[in-house]
């Protein structure tokens, strides 16, 4: 009985991570909402802030509703949260110097990836291309011979 | 031999990224206010909420500013540390009661030591959020000109006091302001 009730208990506290953003005026609301689904919630890394039930998410949402309120630009409100969180609070990493592995590294994988297959494929190519000299051609009679008697 | 060579070069490398991040703790994120000045605040104090505590007490020296909370279990672990500090006069401590109640937060100061010259008192997390905290406790140094130097993210261990903390301050201090 214990155990059923404390499987309740945490049935519903699964539930109760979706995150309610507030509600803001209908002028704002596209605005708002983007900005909240570009911006990481750093204490649960994996969650927006706008998905995120932490405290910190909480406030963030209410810091980015005040500054929309206050006449700030979408940028702008980006540009703060970075000069306070840095890039890490961007869900979508800006290209720059540092971040070029990170932006380019799949595309130079794949890019080695393409090379060594095309090698590959060149390689079974050329195997059967030339025709084979006499001697092959005997050496290859006397081992098919061999193995049919 | 030689077409053994390159997988093997390409296993270790990936090997030793991979081993290097095994030992890397991801919810430590670098404070991009590392080099730049401490930012404005204005707070009521928790012993006097007449009276106001603000970025401009630091002024002309190297203090600690410490964000706790009465709520936060690993500022527990710390409190020792920074008691500690505080008895040798190392260097003063500033605290920023982040998201707290005041009787609460004045009752764990009775229960295990006050620590600091004076708590501001960030009701709303609003000035946590100026000074990027996203997770108590965290402990900035800042120097003589008002520069953050470093960004503790955590509770501070004997280790990172005796190795990082105190080295940096003790450095700071003889500075020219």
């Amino acid at each position: 009985m214990r155990e059923f009730f404390s499987f309740i208990v945490g049935a519903l506290f699964c539930f109760s991570v979706l995150a309610q953003p507030e509600a803001v005026a209908p002028e704002y609301e596209s605005r708002y909402y983007s900005l909240l689904k570009e911006l990481r919630c750093l204490v649960c890394q994996n969650q927006t802030i706008a998905e995120s039930d932490a405290g910190l998410a909480k406030d963030l949402r209410g810091e980015v509703k005040t500054m929309l309120y206050a006449g700030a630009t979408d940028s702008e409100i980006i540009e703060f949260m970075v000069s306070r969180y840095g890039d890490f609070v961007l869900y979508r990493p800006p290209l720059k110097p540092t971040t070029w592995l990170l932006w380019f590294g799949p595309f130079i994988l794949l890019a080695i990836g393409l090379l060594a297959l095309a090698r590959v494929l060149k390689r079974q190519k050329n195997i059967g291309s030339s025709p084979l000299t006499e001697e092959e051609q005997a050496k290859v009679k006397s081992i098919l011979g061999r193995t049919e008697e | 031999m030689s077409k053994y060579f390159l997988p093997v070069i390409l296993f270790f490398i990936l090997a030793s990224f991979l081993f290097v991040g095994l030992y890397r703790d991801p919810t430590t994120v670098s404070s991009p206010l590392i080099g730049k000045p401490v930012p404005q605040f204005s707070l009521p104090r928790l012993q006097d909420p007449e009276a106001v505590v603000s970025e401009r007490d630091f002024h002309g020296k190297v203090v600690l500013l410490n964000v706790w909370a009465s709520w936060c279990l690993a500022c527990r672990d710390e409190h020792p540390i920074l008691t500690e500090m505080a008895h040798h006069k190392v260097v003063p401590i500033y605290g920023l009661n982040y998201k707290d109640d005041r009787a609460d937060a004045l009752r764990y100061l009775a229960d295990f030591g006050n620590p600091f010259v004076a708590n501001a008192v960030d009701f709303s997390g609003r000035v946590g959020i100026e000074w990027g905290v996203y997770g108590v406790p965290e402990t900035f140094v800042v120097d003589k000109a008002g520069i953050i130097r470093y960004k503790h993210i955590g509770a501070i261990t004997q280790k990172d006091a005796d190795e990082k903390l105190l080295p940096l301050v003790r450095q700071l201090q003889s500075e020219a302001p």
